[in-house]
């Protein structure tokens, strides 16, 4: 945000904020470690809100609960923002002197009342304003989000419409205050950080930086095109259009985890030429032309992550990777020397070293040593003397203007339904969750065994069940305008009439993405897993 | 918070019980959520904890036992996570987690009631229902001392779905009787077993003496009118209290140097002075009536005959030290006390001397009385803090002390019954004549626990610097050849007959090695069974330890087998090697006054040779 | 706007330890200024990333003016304050409650620091006679009452080990009820209260509810009470396993620390090495991350690497 990919704020910054909004996220399963500095700081008298369609287990933490209905966050968030500014309490040095944009985001939030906002998302028009006053008087506050915010087709004005609320109160740039996206894998914010972002070059530059791009071509003795490449919703449009017609998978398990699932295995079926490189032989790598079988290389060898801190850390080898599994880098030094380019087969070290030669806003001061002794460093850290950067964007309060650079924008945006309505023959919200003990398409949680595990079932309200005259535990059919799966029902109080839940661990047992829709948000490329409309019907 | 709850239901009877516990004493900002589906969340939810014993009262007066469907309603209802109501519940005496007999007859086999029958009345109870903890409606326990010393032998019936009672002295008789009747009639609206306590003198043999200060209401007032208590003085001290102003009531009670009377003889005015300057807020008043040592009855006594006096004082220590809420926490083994300062309480405030503008004075307070539920070690001040907040009563580490880190993490104050009694004739006198009697930190009068050997027991108020052979004398001499006295409790010690002219006053005491304690005066004759009577402590310290620390965890277990071993004839030498071990590092390392007095009796009689 | 003081340059006291006078940073416990001074002072409830417990006792010292021993763990330090930890009481008290816990607890499974001080401080729990046979139900005993002893044997909480899932074993045989688990599962950490300590006094244990099987409990498995318990009481099944079939080698034992697989979080996790497999993984209590805690997928989702296909 403002220019920076990354949360603005340290972990244990939530032990000392005074207000914490997490904002569809369920941190207490998804993110337990984080949670446990947003425990601390509810121990020291924080309060927390939970905006969230279910009553998580987070939820069940929180002083206030809002429980919107799926995909109307932009609408509730713009609510938030009227509300703030008519109660007198934006913050209005931090606008003035730190914002752009402010009056078009007054103007794009004013039909957003209470009422309106109460009748677009079902959140009880009170509770709407104990939020935004909450938020607006805490002296500390931040608000952190998950996939609950990003996995819909307008995931960036989702994030856009939080990032709002943060300018008009200041929550933001300040230790305790601040935007808090947490991420989804270990690597997601540093494969981002590397680059692996069609418009951005390592280091987060944007590709039509010149400067940097040019920094870039002279060390890499290339030309680098300074048009965006595709993201993975463009890639899979691509392959239906045709234009597509080979594809190198690495580490990533898309004929289960892509949004319409049926549709996606079709695609890659079809395609001319398939390279899988994964530590498993997943659905994915079952279609391959060829596998190439990696080692694990958060034990199996070295280099470093970065988390949703901004903190960069190194992962080391433990155990010798099975078979003939090698190392992801030695693989694709290894595809690239067949293509002609002898890249030799350098260590991690080499790698990072050379990143931190042209990262030099953000990496160049990261040495391994220092990782090693610092325990991970927080970019930006430009030069081995910089000790990291835990709090980001607290120029935004610097008196001097200069200091103060580019001003944070306002980014107004307008409430836009889910793509997948509703309807009479698909009257029942189907979102997708994810639980404690397992993780994503299940190929690594798979691995232990857990003494939670229960079998995938639709989770839903006991009271919609009943008027479908279905029984806890009975099997069902379950339509989207996609495709349909088979799976016991299993009540769930944390769910509101008209809403239910699949979890994405478990396909071999509940092929889910079968269902989901794979419309998708073009500024992000994220698909609208979050939103699918269904039916239930009794077998 | 996200609790993990079994499915297991409480009956119909068990959620009755446990929301009328959670609306008596919810606070009136946490509204309870309407969504049954989940326990309510925040902080409002997670602060409802220190209901807790309240509401496991509740059913165990309802059904007699804890189910595991009633304490899973307990924690949804007050968001406490099931482990830990569950830790809670296996922590007290009176509670049982497994089913249990719905009356339960708890026999004091203790120190001053063995001696006196109680294996009779044991051995009568296991004829009609067998074994300990057996019978299907009526079971019987062995207890710890009750507090009833001066109608030895004790018993206490804990009764469901009906008062708990006080008999003493006991006859299996007499018990038979009592059991028929709860067997047969509705309950009374007072209980039938109360009558035996109509006659005072049987607990205070001076009762209506004219020099009396302390015990002077005692059995002169109607302890159910607060008309007759203010037409004996009543609410004087307060009216007093008010016009000097909070400071003034401070200096007085400094210039008293009125002691506090729960065994640690900390000044009162010094606390007072303390929480009163503390700017965190608010401030709470805290009245340790959980009285417990073995020996001790006189705050049981005090409560008994003279409940206004009590909330009088309180009062007077809550406008003194900027307190809006006082706990009375008194043990659970003295229903007739408990149901004499519930209808107190409910009178006081009824006529306006508690509550929002208490005495049209424009102060606010009030009194909350818990129920302890059989447990010696919550007697100790920050162990009763967290019994009061809903933990397990185990001591707290100190620093910090109560005064700045007490009850809920505020500035408390914290005074043993006896204590604020005190306050009512400091104020009637002022600090300094009250300092006129004895001197030095034992200042006024004292009350003796005066049982065992002696002609008449009961409770005795001298004034401090009164002989022990005085008090003996008082309470119509010891019957056969005294052997020796403990003096203290168990937490005290033993004293010889050459000691008997050592004034009573917290100085001398010490000089001979001994203390003053909760003022146990218990005589044992030359035909006392004092290893028995050794044994019996240390099994009560065993029995008693919060389990918290190791030195008094496992020394207790360690002494006890000592003992046991030195009884049946074992080696002296490594035996007595072994208890000195004990006893040092129990005295030095234990946490709280509990482990660090558990070897003192029996030290003490293996110095004095009484073993 | 009220202010955070961070990382602000705390005020130095003067204590004095052993006779040496010492500045120190004001609101250091002693414990701290102990081992800032490589003053060896015994702990077993005390661990880093916990509030301090205070409940074995075994790191008491001497404090001028007080009258009974002090535990160095919890208490700060004064301006003035005469610390003592080379006397004949602090040894006395020490000895003595490793000799109490020796007694009753099976130490054997300790570490070897604890090894070493029972040795070096003279610790025979035989004098206490010999041990009283295991029970199989040491939980429903009743508070305030117990079974009078002749003194014959020795009680102890001998008792057989907890098998109830697939993930980690209880066994309390090996418990000292340093309450470390109860505050990891609590509010040090984990905030889900799956056990607690329940019945009072040498009966008293660690429980979930009506000491049911953990599956049946709020248990949710982050092992975080296995990082802190120092008697080997709480142990993978992995771990336990290997034990039992003499197939443990520590000596052989390599740690490297790397990044959870799962999550944006980021936790350092410490994998514990024998013979080519991963047999038990913990965090470093000194990371800003995860404070030495960890959650199910960290400490117990490795096994992926290790499912491999028959050869």
């Amino acid at each position: 945000m403002f220019g920076a990919g990354g949360g603005t704020s340290a972990y244990v910054e939530a032990e000392d904020a005074d207000l914490l909004v997490l904002w569809g996220s369920n941190a207490r399963e998804t993110h337990p470690i984080f949670f446990h500095h947003v425990l601390q700081g509810l121990k020291k008298g924080a309060r927390m809100w939970s905006v969230d369609p279910r009553r998580t287990s987070t939820a069940q933490w929180a002083d206030g609960w809002l429980g919107l209905d799926v995909g109307t966050d932009v609408a509730l968030a713009n609510a938030i923002g009227r509300e703030i500014i008519h109660a007198g309490l934006v913050n209005e040095v931090f606008v003035e002197r730190s914002t752009t944009g402010f009056e078009d985001y007054r103007a794009t939030v004013e039909p957003y009342t209470l009422e309106r906002a109460q009748e677009i998302t079902g959140v009880d028009a009170d509770l709407i304003r104990g939020l935004a006053h909450a938020y607006a008087r805490a002296d500390r506050a931040q608000i952190c989000w998950t996939l609950g915010i990003t996995e819909h087709h307008n995931a960036a004005d989702n994030v856009f419409a939080l990032i709002n609320l943060a300018l008009l109160t200041g929550h933001v740039g300040r230790y305790g205050s601040g935007l808090v996206p947490l991420r989804g894998q270990n690597n997601v914010q540093g494969g981002g950080d590397m680059g692996a972002i069609p418009a951005k070059l390592p280091g987060g530059y944007d590709l039509g930086d010149e400067e940097a791009r040019a920094r870039y071509e002279r060390a890499w003795g290339v030309p680098i095109s300074p048009k965006p490449g595709m993201h993975l919703s463009e890639i899979f449009e691509a392959m239906d259009t045709g234009t597509l017609r080979a594809l190198y998978c690495i580490g990533e398990n898309p004929a289960e985890s892509e949004a319409n699932a049926a549709h996606a295995r079709h695609l890659l079926e079809g395609l001319d030429h398939l390279v899988v490189q994964d530590i498993f032989r997943t659905a994915t790598a079952e279609l391959a032309d060829v596998v190439l079988p990696a080692a694990a290389d958060w034990c199996e060898y070295e280099g470093t992550v970065t988390n949703s801190e901004r903190r960069v850390q190194r992962v080391r080898k433990a155990l010798d990777p099975p078979g003939s599994a090698r190392p992801d880098s030695h693989i694709i030094c290894g595809v690239a020397e067949r293509m002609g380019h002898a890249w030799g087969e350098p260590t991690a070290e080499e790698v990072w070293d050379e990143l931190r030669s042209l990262s030099l806003n953000w990496h160049a001061g990261m040495s391994y040593a220092r990782l090693d002794a610092l325990g991970g460093i927080q970019w930006p850290c430009p030069d081995e003397d910089h000790p990291g950067t835990p709090t980001l964007h607290t120029r935004l309060w610097a008196e001097n203007p200069e200091e103060r650079g580019r001003l944070a924008p306002f980014m107004p945006v307008e409430h836009a339904a889910p793509l997948d309505v509703l309807s009479e023959d698909f009257p029942i919200r189907l979102t997708t969750v994810r639980i404690l003990d397992a993780y994503n398409s299940g190929v690594q949680s798979g691995g232990y065994s857990s003494p939670m595990r229960r079998r995938e079932s639709l989770r839903m309200d006991a009271g919609d069940a009943a008027e479908l005259g279905i029984a806890d535990g009975e099997r069902v059919r379950v339509v989207s305008r996609r495709g349909a799966v088979e799976a016991p029902v299993a009540f769930d109080p944390s769910l509101r009439p008209g809403l239910a839940s699949f979890t994405p661990h478990f396909s071999e047992e509940v092929d889910i993405n079968v269902l989901t829709n794979d419309a998708w948000d073009p500024k992000s490329g994220t698909s609208e897993f979050k939103a699918t409309a269904i039916r239930i019907e009794k077998i | 918070m996200d609790l993990r709850l079994s499915g297991t239901a409480p009956t119909e009877a068990e959620r009755r019980a446990v929301d009328a516990a959670f609306a008596a004493h919810r606070s009136p900002d946490d509204l309870p959520g309407a969504d049954v589906r989940f326990p309510d969340s925040g902080h409002a939810a997670r602060g409802r904890r220190h209901i807790l014993l309240p509401a496991l009262h509740a059913v165990m007066d309802e059904v007699g036992h804890l189910t595991p469907g009633a304490l899973n309603h307990v924690a949804r209802v007050l968001s406490v996570p099931p482990a830990d109501v569950y830790g809670v519940a296996t922590f007290y005496a009176m509670f049982s987690v497994t089913p249990r007999a719905p009356h339960v007859v708890h026999v004091c086999d203790d120190v001053a009631c063995a001696p006196a029958g109680a294996e009779d009345v044991i051995a009568g109870l296991a004829e009609d229902l067998g074994e300990e903890g057996e019978g299907k409606e009526v079971c019987w326990v062995r207890s710890p001392c009750l507090g009833l010393c001066e109608r030895a032998p004790a018993v206490m019936l804990q009764l469901a779905k009906r008062p708990d009672v006080s008999v003493a002295p006991a006859a299996i008789g007499g018990l038979r009787a009592e059991l028929d009747r709860i067997a047969t009639e509705e309950p009374a609206e007072v209980p039938s077993a109360d009558a035996a306590f109509a006659d005072v003198t049987v607990s205070v043999p001076q009762a209506g003496q004219p020099q009396l200060t302390l015990l002077r209401r005692v059995g002169v007032v109607d302890p159910e009118s607060i008309d007759d208590y203010r037409a004996h003085g009543g609410y004087e001290a307060l009216r007093r209290a008010v016009e000097m102003g909070a400071e003034r009531v401070i200096r007085e009670v400094s210039d008293s140097s009125l002691t506090g009377r729960g065994g640690a003889a900390f000044p009162t005015g010094v606390k007072w002075d303390g929480v009163a300057r503390a700017p965190s807020r608010p401030h709470y008043l805290v009245c340790n009536a959980d009285e417990s040592e073995p020996g001790t009855f006189k705050d049981r006594v005090l409560m008994e005959y003279d409940p206004f006096g009590l909330i009088e004082a309180m009062t007077i220590a809550g406008f003194a030290t900027g307190c809006e809420r006082g706990y009375l926490y008194i043990r659970g083994e003295y229903p007739l006390a408990t149901r004499r300062l519930e209808h107190a309480i409910a009178t006081a405030r009824a006529h306006g001397y508690l509550g929002d503008d208490v005495a049209g004075d424009g102060f606010r307070f009030d009194i909350e009385l818990r129920r302890g539920a059989g447990a010696y070690i919550c007697g100790e001040e920050t162990a009763l803090l967290n019994s009061i907040e809903g933990h397990r009563g185990e001591p707290r580490n100190k620093p910090p002390f109560p005064a700045t880190s007490g009850l809920f993490g505020k500035p408390t104050v914290i005074n043993n019954v006896e204590t604020l009694y005190n306050v009512l004739p400091v104020l009637a006198v002022g600090g300094q004549a009250f300092a006129g009697v004895g001197g030095g930190r034992s200042t006024g009068t004292k009350l003796f626990c005066v049982s065992g050997a002696v002609a008449t027991p009961g409770v005795y108020e001298v004034e401090f610097g009164t002989t022990l052979r005085e008090l003996l004398e008082l309470a119509g001499g010891v019957r056969g050849e005294l052997r020796t006295v403990l003096l203290g409790g168990a937490a005290g010690g033993f004293v010889l007959p050459e000691h008997l002219d050592v004034p009573l006053t917290l100085e001398a005491a010490r000089e001979i090695g001994a203390t003053l304690g909760s003022g146990v005066v218990l005589a044992f004759d030359t035909q006392a069974d004092l290893t028995g009577t050794l044994r019996r402590i240390a099994a009560f310290f065993r029995d008693e330890s919060c389990g918290q620390c190791v030195p008094c965890r496992v020394g207790t277990v360690r002494q006890e087998e000592a003992l046991a071993r030195l009884t049946r004839g074992a080696a002296k030498g490594p035996e007595l090697m072994l208890l000195d071990d004990l006893a040092r590092v129990m005295q030095d390392a234990s946490i709280c006054g509990l482990g660090q007095t558990a070897p003192a009796a029996v030290m003490s009689a293996l110095k004095l040779g009484l073993l | 706007m009220t202010t955070v003081l961070l990382g602000s340059i705390s005020r130095l006291v003067t204590v004095t330890v052993d006779g040496r006078e010492l500045r120190v940073p004001e609101g250091s416990t002693i414990l701290d200024v102990l081992r800032e001074q490589g003053v060896e002072t015994p702990t077993l409830c005390w661990a880093p990333n916990l509030t301090p417990i205070n409940a074995c006792r075994v790191c008491m010292v001497e404090v001028e003016g007080s009258r009974v021993l002090v535990p160095s763990c919890a208490r700060k330090v004064d301006d003035g304050m005469v610390v003592r930890t080379d006397t004949e009481k602090v040894r006395h008290s020490r000895r003595m409650v490793l000799e109490l816990l020796a007694s009753s607890t099976d130490m054997t499974q300790a570490s070897a620091d604890v090894q070493r001080w029972m040795v070096e401080y003279g610790v025979d729990p035989d004098r206490y006679g010999p041990p009283a046979p295991a029970e199989e139900d040491r939980a429903g005993r009743r508070p305030g009452h117990h079974h009078v002893p002749d003194g014959s044997t020795a009680a102890n909480v001998a008792q057989p080990v907890k098998v109830d899932n697939d993930l980690y074993v209880r066994d309390y045989a090996r418990c000292i009820l340093c309450y470390k688990c109860v505050k990891a599962c609590g509010t040090d950490a984990q905030f889900t209260f799956a056990i607690s300590a329940a019945g009072r006094g040498f009966d008293a244990h660690i429980a979930t509810e009506y000491d049911g099987e953990l599956p049946d409990s709020a248990c949710v498995y982050c092992g975080n009470c296995i990082g802190v318990c120092p008697t080997g009481a709480l142990k993978s099944v992995r771990e336990h396993e290997l034990r039992e079939d003499g197939d443990w080698h520590p000596e052989s034992e390599t740690v490297t620390t790397t990044i959870c697989s799962f999550c944006g979080v980021g936790c350092n996790l410490e994998l514990h090495v024998q013979q080519g497999s991963i047999v038990n993984v913990t965090s470093p209590s000194d990371h800003s991350v995860t404070h030495g805690h960890l959650c199910i997928k960290g400490r117990f989702g490795f096994q992926h690497v290790q499912n491999l296909p028959e050869a």
